[in-house]
């Protein structure tokens, strides 16, 4: 039968099973409502983003879908997984196309690189803060293409001259507004029409802007406050059966033994699968398939990486960094001018391996036929899980269909394949469609990491205190030479040197190189960013270690240094001025402050902190000042800085994965630290407008926020913190 | 063994080993996937369901302790006027991030403010520090609480 026929069951299923609830709460409120409440209910919205796959009759690009009879369905080539890119491509869509956000419907695109790469990352992948920076232009045109196309057919049905006809909220009007045909309306007409060059049709002018630049309300905040919303993990189909797994806890090991018959005598177990690195155990549903696993009682065989150790790996680092890496920027001469300076400061910096720890557990749903392979997963990287999946099952490329979820976190983990391999390799062993889930553990302790880096710094300050050389080595893993190896040119990572390579500052002699490190038995990858939430961590902890070292204010150095780079200069005049920067604080309180630029945004933050007697820190307030060029939606901005802050602050606070006889030491929140509610400081957003070309924001608060908060510590304290995350033991006052 | 659960008023049965916790038997037997897995350990509160108005971590309710409670889920919570006015203000305040821990932080914010109408930063600490979003949505679940609570 066809996945996608399945699919739409399983939504009339859920849509059936949706109603009964409801009647039933309606009993249950008839009764309640007999007493003396008398409040209306809550009358959710309908649902904007479509579980199934919709063609249209007019569809003239990858974008836009619009039949006779229904809604204006826009094809979301980009994955929501919270930074609210459903609802900011939908208005560059929407802006241009002539429709209203509440009459629109989405849906996900299917992996498809020639009509929705995105063209920053050059692949179909959500990631590196680059969806509206990609897709700027491309959907503006798309809207126009699809606008003109269903004026021209009116046009026609009235002849008339286009140029005489507008289009507004999914109409099109004639000149004096006396005729008037909906989008539904027009469709055929306009499907029959040659599309025009989408790089030729005129777009709106800035000024001309109704949608973009508001603050448009989300388009899928409807479907998340009341359940309706699916993710990966809610993917159900008749027949379907559920795995729990248990990944050999060292990478490389294997099961040695399994007791399959214990498992299986669990009500609800069916099978057990266990194919050496994993073992599966499949039941009826999670709960028989989680108590199987543990009947099983699994003994596992190392493997080669049964000693791995955190204290390996960074003494192995610390001596590969003393050798020269691959050079990322070279002006001047930086060791003369080192050796020259009449100051010299060095220092070494650590941050350490990060999981992702999303809220929705790593899962994929697999259904493997002969001649086909269904996946129902929520992916950052359609295309690349596709290409996996056909390597791995032999099936041609468009056997394999990727079923796209909304995302319950996505923070880089979903751009690997790796949870949907694993689920394939699985579901070769089993009949039927099957949903293999992590467990918390299974998914913190086989994340594939942000990187571990150390890096060297080292500069010297002339007699006024301005630095006149610099150097800086970064050793750690590459992420970009193992998944992307076209992007490494002659060995450099451009990744793992963001906002290394190219600080903000005047530097006239500058040297910045990068050394490979590959850690063994470890899986590194992307994060939410992974070079700068490392490299703006040392530069700007050890910018504000110069101006300590030239007894200069930490905002006025760096303005010193920012005359010719205008754009960085006004965020951190703003975060500075709105933070209060310069007033005076209680004693072991301090406020820090730090600048980027990176994901094509500049960004300042000013971070104010206390800690106690004990070296407990609270951050009470941070202040963020942004210049992300022509912006979309303000108040997604705002939320993907108080979000994204967060993401970076609980690492730098608590985050930290280590490694001890090859295995993972942590395991779930309990000792991988989320921060919660009563420990996060409010976030104040303040956001420059201008006509530069936009830039990304899902990550720019994450990288930003470490450097801020640990230079406010050190305001507080005295004490320098070179390595992350805060070790508050060493911050006790000493009195 | 066989259980009937009390669920958004209507009654289910269910054939399941009388430890099986709770989540699953709403997620996986009786299909309603509103209420989220996240830790299985009571350590996020992606899982909170209402055991008689009070909120629970159903990923640690057996199934056989249920007994004659009446369950809530997500799927009916806005059938409350508490339940209601949470969602109502999570949507004026844009608080939605990916919203796969939104299920819960909005179980618990009802029950809080069903015991607790008007709740003080204090109160809101206390009875939301269960509930974990990587998305970072806190500041805005702060806001939204005190919207509904008009305070
Ligand atoms: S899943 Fe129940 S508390 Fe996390
Ligand atoms: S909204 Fe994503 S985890 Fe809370």
């Amino acid at each position: 039968m066809d996945g996608l026929i399945l699919r739409e069951q399983i939504a009339d299923e859920a849509a059936v099973s949706r109603r009964t609830f409801l009647q039933g709460t309606g009993l249950l409120l008839g009764f309640v409502l007999t007493g003396a409440r008398t409040q209306s209910v809550f009358a959710a919205p309908a649902s904007q983003v479509l579980d199934n796959e919709v063609t249209g009759t007019f569809a003239p690009n990858g974008f836009i879908r619009i039949n006779p009879a229904g809604a204006v369905i826009l094809v979301m080539p980009m994955i929501e997984m919270g930074q609210g890119v459903y609802t900011s491509l939908s208005m560059l869509l929407a802006e241009e196309l002539e429709v209203g956000l509440d009459q629109i419907q989405l849906q996900h695109a299917p992996p498809n690189h020639a009509l929705y790469v995105n063209s920053i990352i050059g692949i179909q992948n959500t990631g590196g803060s680059a969806s509206v920076r990609a897709f700027w232009t491309p959907l503006r045109q798309a809207g126009a293409v699809g606008r003109n196309l269903l004026i021209a057919a009116a046009a026609k049905r009235w002849s008339v001259d286009p140029a005489t006809c507008r289009a507004k909220d999914g109409v099109v009007f004639n000149a004096s507004g006396s005729k008037q045909l909906s989008y539904g309306e027009l469709a055929e007409a306009a499907a029959k029409l040659p599309v025009p060059d989408a790089a030729k049709v005129k777009l709106k002018d800035l000024k001309d802007f109704t949608l973009i630049g508001t603050r448009a309300k989300r388009v899928d905040s409807a479907i998340k406050v009341d359940g309706r919303a699916l993710y990966g993990i809610d993917a159900r189909l008749p027949g379907m059966r559920v795995a729990a797994v248990a990944i050999s806890p060292v990478l490389g090991g294997k099961a040695k033994t399994v007791d399959e018959k214990a498992a299986r005598a669990v009500k609800g177990v069916r099978q057990v699968v266990n194919i050496g690195e994993v073992v599966a155990v499949v039941a009826d549903h999670t709960g028989a398939a989680k108590k199987g696993l543990e009947a099983a009682v699994i003994t596992w065989d190392d493997g080669p990486n049964g000693k791995v150790s955190n204290a390996d790996i960074v003494k192995h680092l610390e001596e590969e960094s003393k050798r020269p890496g691959v050079v990322a920027r070279n002006d001047g001469d930086a060791q003369n001018a080192l050796a020259a300076a009449a100051q010299r400061v060095d220092a070494i910096y650590q941050v350490p391996f990060l999981a992702h720890a999303a809220m929705e557990p790593m899962n994929c749903t697999v259904h493997l036929r002969k001649e086909r392979c269904d996946i129902w997963v929520g992916t950052q990287a359609p295309t690349i899980t596709q290409s996996q999946v056909a390597e791995l099952t032999g099936l041609p490329m468009d056997a394999i269909k990727i079923h796209n979820h909304l995302i319950g976190g996505g923070f880089g983990r979903r751009l690997e394949a790796d949870g949907t391999i694993l689920a394939v390799k699985i579901a070769k062993h089993v009949d039927g469609p099957l949903k293999v889930i992590w467990s918390r553990e299974e998914d913190i302790q086989h994340d594939m990491y942000r990187p571990y880096y150390l890096d060297r710094m080292s500069a010297g300050l002339d007699a006024t205190g301005k630095p006149v050389a610099w150097t800086h080595r970064i050793a750690g893993s590459s992420v970009m030479a193992r998944y992307y190896p076209p992007y490494v040119k002659d060995g450099l990572d451009p990744d793992a040197v963001e906002a290394a390579a190219e600080p903000p500052y005047a530097l006239p002699n500058i040297h910045v190189d990068y050394v490979q490190v590959e850690p063994p038995g470890v899986r590194t990858s992307w994060w939410r960013g992974v070079g700068p939430t490392h490299n703006v961590f040392v530069v700007e902890s050890f910018i504000d270690e110069l101006a300590h070292a030239a007894r200069q204010d930490p905002v006025a150095y760096r303005k010193g240094l920012l005359g010719h780079n205008p754009r960085a200069l006004a965020v951190l005049s703003l975060a500075a001025e709105k933070a209060g920067w310069g007033s005076s604080l209680p004693a072991r309180h301090g406020r820090g402050v730090s600048v980027q630029f990176a994901y094509g945004s500049y960004t300042s933050q000013v971070a104010e902190v206390e800690v106690a007697a004990d070296g407990s820190v609270k951050v009470k307030r941070i202040v963020c000042a942004i210049d992300c060029g022509m912006y979309v939606n303000p108040d997604t901005i705002e939320a993907q800085v108080q979000g994204g802050t967060l993401f970076g602050l609980t690492a730098a606070l608590h985050g930290s994965i280590t490694f001890k006889d090859g295995r993972v030491e942590q395991s779930n929140f309990h000792d991988y630290l989320p921060m919660r509610i009563d420990e996060v400081p409010v976030v104040e957003t303040h956001l420059i407008k201008n006509a530069e070309a936009p830039g990304g924001i899902g990550e720019a608060p994450t990288a930003i926020v470490s450097a801020a908060v640990t230079n406010a510590i050190f305001a507080a304290t005295g004490k320098r913190v070179r390595s992350l995350p805060v070790d508050t033991a060493s911050l006790r006052s000493s009195s | 063994m066989a259980f009937t659960l009390k669920i958004n008023g209507t009654p289910h049965e269910v054939d399941v080993d009388g430890d099986i916790a709770l989540l699953w038997v709403l997620r996986d037997v009786l299909g309603m996937t509103g209420t989220k897995f996240g830790c299985g350990q009571s350590l996020c509160g992606a899982c909170t369901v209402h055991l008689d108005g009070q909120p629970v971590r159903s990923c640690q309710t057996p199934v056989d302790s249920v007994g004659e409670s009446a369950i809530t889920t997500i799927e009916a919570i806005g059938q409350s006027p508490q339940g209601a006015a949470v969602q109502k203000a999570w949507l004026d305040l844009e608080v939605v991030q990916c919203g796969y821990c939104q299920s819960g932080q909005i179980m618990s914010a009802t029950a809080l403010l069903r015991d607790t109408p008007k709740p003080t930063d204090g109160d809101i600490d206390a009875a939301m520090s269960g509930n974990v979003c990587r998305c970072g949505t806190y500041q805005r679940i702060r806001a939204a609480i005190k919207h509904a609570a008009g305070v």
